[in-house]
C-alpha cells in the first residue's frame, strides 16, 4: 500500500458555504516515501479550497494534528505506506471545526497556560547558571520535548466532555515538567492548583493519549506521578 | 506589483474608516525566538506590547533548531569571548560588523544563563553546568585547537529555547494575537513607521494595529530554494514588506547552504552530529575533508563543507546509485551518544529514511538553510538605510532582529549556533532600545490615510482577481518555478552567465505572477490566500537575492563565482543594498571597527 493510487476521503466544512460537514472522496497518484501531509499538499493542488494547518514538515512544529482513519497524529510524520485505504481524515474530536481539518485550539490553549508553564524560582538568582546534576536533568526527558500538538487531549474522552474544567493530558504533562524541574520552587503552588475534583482527577488511566503522542511522551504516566506527588506533600 | 485600479476611490475610504484598530506601545511581528525574547523584555517593562505571528509561537521556525547557541562559558574547554567573536569575523568572511560582532559575543554568556534562569532544559555536564559540544568553525585562541562553544539541549535546543520564551511571556502577559498575518506596513509623510496592517487568518478580516514602534521579528527566506532545510511559513514576509516600504534589503547574496541536508529531502542533520564526533566520507569511504581542510577537518565552516561535499559529487565520488550524495557517518560514535546527544535527529532519520544511525550511514548533501542578509538594522536593532545623510540612518519607529535583520553578525557565512544567539542577544537590544524610544516619544502619530489605502489595496486586489479568466496561473506552479530557478541558478556555485539566466527568469515569474488566480475565495481560513500573499514576498526576495548576486564579482563566504574566485577585498569588502524601487543596488562599507578591541583585518582563511 502507499504506492500507485490511492483512496482517500476527507472530511469539508466550510461554515460561509456548508450547512453542514460531509466526506469528500479524492484520489492521488502516490509515491513510496510519501508521507500523509505530502498527499495533502498534493491534493490542495487539485482542490485550492482544502484546508489544514502545517509548517515544518518534520514533526517539530506541531501544527497538522489531524485524525488518521480514526487515530489523531501528525500528517507530516504519518507514512501512506502505513495506512489502510480509503484514508478516512478528519479534523481531531472534541474543538470546534473552523473549518475542514482545521480546529479551534482555543480552549486547549487555555489548559496549557491555566497550569503555569513556566519556571518559578523565589530565591535571588546567580551570576551564573543553576547547577542540575545529569540524574535531575534526565527527569525532564519525556517532558520537555511536548510540542502542543494536541494529538493527546485531543484523543481523551475526559478532555472531551470536560474541556473546562479537565486540564487534559498535554497540559498536565507540562504540570508534571515543572514539578520534576529540580530548579523550581513552586511545588506547593502546583499542587494546590490541581487539586479538586475536575482538573487533574477527571483523569481515568484510559491511556489513549499516551498511546497517540507522536513524540513517544507519556502524559498518563506524568499524571500518575502528580498524583502520587500529592499524596505525599498535601498530607 | 500594485494594481489598485479595480478598486474605486470612494469604496476604498468607505472601507479603511470602518477598519477594525488597536493601539499598543509596541508591535511586534513574528513569535520566534527574536520576536519573544523582544516582546519579554517589552512587557517586564510595562509596555504594552502586541506580538502578532502567522502561527501559534511555539510552531515558528526557531522550535528546529537543532546543535545549539554559542557562548563562551569555557564549561568543556578553555575559552573568553574575544576567541569567539574572532571566529565570527573570520566565518563571516570579514563582511560581519566588528561592533556589532563584539556586542554579541560580550553578551553570549550573560544571555545563555539569563535562559538558563527562565527555565530552558540544557543539557548538563557531570558538575551541573551546562554542557556545551564543538561545532563549526570554533578555536581556541584565535585560531589555534578546536573550542567547545556551544549550549546545547540534546538536539532540540531550539524548541526548548522557544517554548522557554513562550512560556516567560504568558507570565508576563504579553498580548498575542495568534494567527494574523502581517500585510505592510503603515508609514506616514515623514517616514516614520506606525504600525501594520494585519489579517484575521480564520476570518479573513483585516485590522490596523497602531504603534510608536514596529518590531520585525518574521525569520528568514528558506522557501526560495527547492531543497531547504526551513519551514514553509519561512517566506521571508517582513524583508519583503521592508522592500514595499521602500527600505533596502542588504546582502542577499549571501545564502547559506547547510552541508548535511538528508539528500534530496531537506530534513536538517544538525553540526552538533559532526561536533560529536561523526564525519563525512565519498564513495571510496575516504574521509575527504581531510584534504580541504587538514586542521578543522569536518568542522571547517559551512561555506567550506558545502562546497568541498558539491566538488566529491561533481567530480564522481558521490555515493549512491547515481553518485548523487556522500555519507554522514554517526555508527561509529555508539548508541549512547546517539541516544543521549541526538535523539532528534535518530528520530527523523528513522521516520524519513526508515535506518538508524547507530548502525548505518546517512545520505547528505548541500541544502539552502540560512539567510545571512536581511533587513539591514545598527546592533540596537533600529532599521538604517540611506535617507538623506550617510547610509545608516534609522528609520524611525521601526526595529528589526533575528534572522530577517542583518546587523550584520554573520557577513557572508554564518557559523553554526551564532543564529540562536543572534536573535536572543538583538531580540533583547532591540527592546531595550524601544523601551528608551517610547520614554521619548509619548503620543501615538496620525495614521496615514493613503497608506492604509495602498495596504488594503494589495489584499483585496485578490478578491478582484478571481473573476480574470484567461491564461490562469497558480500560486503553487509558480512558486515551485522560483523554487526550482533559485536552486539551479543561484546555487552553491555561480557564474555570469548562469546568473543572468537566474535574473532573466525570476524576472520572468513575475509577470506571470500577474495571472495568477484564486480559486478559494472564502474569508474563512484561507490558507490559499496567504500563499498566494507569500509567493508574492518571495519573488521580490528571489529577485533580490540573484540581482545582488550577479553584481558581486568576488569569492566571498557563501558566495562563490567560478568566473571570480577570489576574494577582493579592495573592491569587495562592502555591504550590498537592494532597493525594489528600479531593483537597484547600493553599496556601504563595512563597520570595522570594534566596540573596545582591535580590529581583526582581513586575512586569507584557512581552516
Ligand atoms: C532546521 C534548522 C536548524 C537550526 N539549528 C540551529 C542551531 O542549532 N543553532 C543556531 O544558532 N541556529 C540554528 N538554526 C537557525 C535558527 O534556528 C534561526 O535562524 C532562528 O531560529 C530564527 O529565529 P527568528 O526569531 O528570527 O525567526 P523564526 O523563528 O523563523 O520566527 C519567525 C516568526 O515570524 C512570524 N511571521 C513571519 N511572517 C509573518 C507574517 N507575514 N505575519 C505574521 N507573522 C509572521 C512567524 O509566524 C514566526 O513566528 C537552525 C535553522 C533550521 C532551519
Ligand atoms: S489517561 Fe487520563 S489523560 Fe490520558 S486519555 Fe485517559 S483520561 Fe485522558
Ligand atoms: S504530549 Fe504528545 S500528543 Fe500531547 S501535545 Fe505533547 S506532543 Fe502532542
Ligand atoms: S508540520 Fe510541523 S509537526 Fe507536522
Amino acid at each position: 500500500m502507499g504506492y500507485g493510487v490511492m483512496r482517500f476521503s476527507i472530511y469539508r466544512y466550510n461554515p460561509e458555504t456548508d450547512q453542514a460537514p460531509y466526506m469528500q472522496d479524492y484520489e492521488l497518484e502516490t509515491a513510496p516515501e510519501m508521507m500523509l501531509l505530502d498527499a495533502l499538499e498534493q491534493l490542495k493542488v487539485q482542490d485550492e479550497t482544502l484546508s489544514f494547518r502545517r509548517s515544518c514538515g518534520e514533526g517539530v512544529c506541531g501544527s497538522d494534528g489531524v485524525n488518521i482513519n480514526g487515530r489523531n497524529g501528525l500528517a507530516c510524520i504519518t507514512a501512506l505506506s502505513s495506512l489502510t485505504e480509503p484514508v478516512e481524515i478528519r479534523p481531531m474530536p472534541g474543538m470546534p471545526v473552523i473549518r475542514d481539518l482545521i480546529i479551534d485550539m482555543a480552549q486547549f490553549y487555555h489548559q496549557y497556560r491555566s497550569v503555569k508553564p513556566y519556571l518559578i524560582v523565589h530565591d535571588p538568582e546567580p551570576e551564573v547558571e543553576f547547577k542540575q546534576t545529569p540524574e535531575e536533568r534526565e527527569r525532564l526527558d519525556g517532558l520537555y520535548e511536548c510540542i502542543l500538538c494536541g494529538c493527546c487531549s485531543m484523543s481523551c474522552p475526559s478532555f472531551w466532555w470536560n474541556p473546562d474544567y479537565f486540564r487534559g493530558p498535554a497540559a498536565l504533562l507540562q504540570a508534571w515538567r515543572f514539578l520534576a524541574d529540580s530548579r523550581d520552587q513552586a511545588t506547593a503552588e502546583r499542587l494546590e492548583a490541581l487539586d479538586g475534583t475536575y482538573r487533574l482527577f477527571r483523569c481515568h488511566t484510559i491511556m489513549n493519549c499516551a498511546d497517540v503522542c507522536p513524540k513517544g511522551l507519556n502524559p498518563t504516566q506524568a499524571i500518575g506521578n502528580i498524583k502520587k506527588m500529592m499524596l505525599t506533600q498535601l498530607t | 506589483m500594485g494594481d489598485a485600479s479595480v478598486i474605486s476611490g470612494g469604496f476604498m475610504s468607505a472601507i479603511t474608516s470602518s477598519l477594525r484598530r488597536r493601539r499598543f506601545d509596541s508591535l511586534v511581528i513574528g513569535a520566534g525566538g527574536g520576536g519573544l525574547r523582544a516582546a519579554l523584555q517589552l512587557a517586564r517593562a510595562d509596555a504594552t506590547v502586541a506580538v502578532v505571528s502567522k502561527v501559534f509561537p511555539t510552531r515558528s521556525h526557531t522550535v528546529a533548531a537543532q546543535g545549539g547557541m554559542n557562548a563562551a562559558l569555557a564549561n568543556v574547554l578553555p575559552d573568553n569571548w574575544h576567541w569567539h567573536m574572532y571566529d565570527t569575523v573570520k566565518g563571516s568572511d570579514y563582511l560581519g560588523d566588528q561592533d556589532a560582532i563584539e556586542y554579541m559575543c560580550r553578551a553570549a554568556s550573560h544571555l545563555v544563563v539569563e535562559l538558563e534562569h527562565i527555565g530552558v532544559p540544557f543539557s548538563r555536564l557531570d558538575d551541573g553546568s551546562i554542557y556545551q559540544r564543538p561545532f563549526g568553525g570554533q578555536s581556541q585562541n584565535f585560531g589555534g585547537v578546536q573550542a567547545a562553544r556551544t549550549c546545547a539541549a540534546a538536539d532540540r535546543t531550539g524548541h526548548a529555547i522557544l517554548h522557554s520564551l513562550y512560556q516567560q511571556n504568558i507570565r508576563a502577559r504579553t498580548h498575542f494575537f495568534d494567527e494574523y498575518f502581517a500585510l505592510d506596513f503603515i508609514k506616514d509623510d515623514q517616514g516614520y513607521i506606525l504600525g501594520a496592517l494585519v489579517l484575521e487568518i480564520a476570518t479573513g478580516e483585516p485590522l490596523l494595529i497602531e504603534a510608536k514602534t514596529t518590531l520585525l521579528a518574521t525569520g528568514g527566506v528558506g522557501q526560495l530554494f527547492a531543497t531547504n532545510t526551513n519551514a514553509r511559513i519561512n517566506t521571508g514576509d517582513g524583508l519583503a514588506m521592508s522592500l514595499r516600504a521602500g527600505i533596502p534589503v542588504q546582502d542577499m547574496e549571501f545564502f547559506q547552504f547547510h552541508p548535511t541536508g538528508i539528500a534530496g529531502r531537506g530534513m536538517l542533520i544538525t553540526e552538533g552530529a559532526r561536533g560529536e564526533g561523526g564525519y563525512l566520507v565519498n564513495k571510496d569511504g575516504e574521509r575527504f575533508m581531510e584534504r580541504y581542510a587538514p586542521n578543522a577537518k569536518d568542522l571547517a565552516s559551512r561555506d567550506v563543507v558545502s562546497r568541498a561535499i558539491y566538488m566529491e559529487v561533481r567530480d564522481g565520488r558521490g555515493c549512491g546509485p547515481e553518485g548523487s550524495y556522500v555519507h554522514l557517518k554517526l555508527d561509529h560514535l555508539g548508541s549512547d551518544v546517539i541516544k543521549k546527544r541526538l535523539p532528534g535527529i535518530r528520530e527523523t532519520i528513522k521516520t524519513f529514511l526508515g535506518i538508524d544511525p547507530i548502525n548505518e550511514v546517512i545520505p547528505v548533501y548541500p541544502t539552502a538553510h540560512y539567510t545571512m542578509g536581511g533587513i539591514p538594522t545598527n546592533r540596537f536593532g533600529q532599521v538604517v538605510m540611506p535617507i538623506k545623510k550617510g547610509a545608516e540612518e534609522a528609520v524611525p519607529g521601526l526595529y528589526a532582529a533575528g534572522e530577517c535583520a542583518c546587523v550584520s553578525v554573520h557577513g557572508a557565512n554564518r557559523l553554526g549556533g551564532n543564529s540562536l544567539l543572534d536573535i536572543v542577544v538583538f531580540g533583547r537590544a532591540a527592546g531595550n532600545h524601544i523601551i528608551e524610544y517610547l520614554k521619548e516619544v509619548r503620543q501615538h502619530r496620525p495614521v496615514d490615510n493613503e497608506s492604509v489605502e495602498q495596504a488594503m489595496a494589495r489584499f483585496l486586489r485578490w478578491d478582484a482577481r478571481a473573476q480574470v479568466e484567461g491564461q490562469e496561473e497558480t500560486v503553487d506552479a509558480l512558486r515551485r518555478s522560483l523554487q526550482q530557478v533559485m536552486e539551479k541558478y543561484c546555487g552553491v556555485f555561480r557564474d555570469d552567465t548562469i546568473l543572468t539566466q537566474g535574473v532573466e527568469k525570476v524576472r520572468e515569474i513575475e509577470a506571470r505572477f500577474q495571472n495568477v488566480v484564486l480559486r478559494d475565495q472564502s474569508k474563512c481560513f484561507n490558507t490559499a490566500r496567504i500563499e498566494a500573499l507569500e509567493l508574492e514576498n518571495l519573488i521580490d526576495l528571489g529577485l533580490a537575492t540573484v540581482i545582488s548576486a550577479l553584481a558581486r564579482k568576488e569569492s566571498r563566504g557563501a558566495h562563490s563565482r567560478i568566473d571570480y574566485p577570489e576574494r577582493d577585498d579592495l573592491a569587495w569588502m562592502k555591504h550590498s543594498l537592494y532597493f525594489k524601487e528600479e531593483q537597484r543596488l547600493e553599496y556601504k562599507p563595512v563597520r570595522t571597527q570594534p566596540l573596545t578591541v582591535d580590529s581583526f583585518p582581513p586575512k586569507k582563511r584557512v581552516y
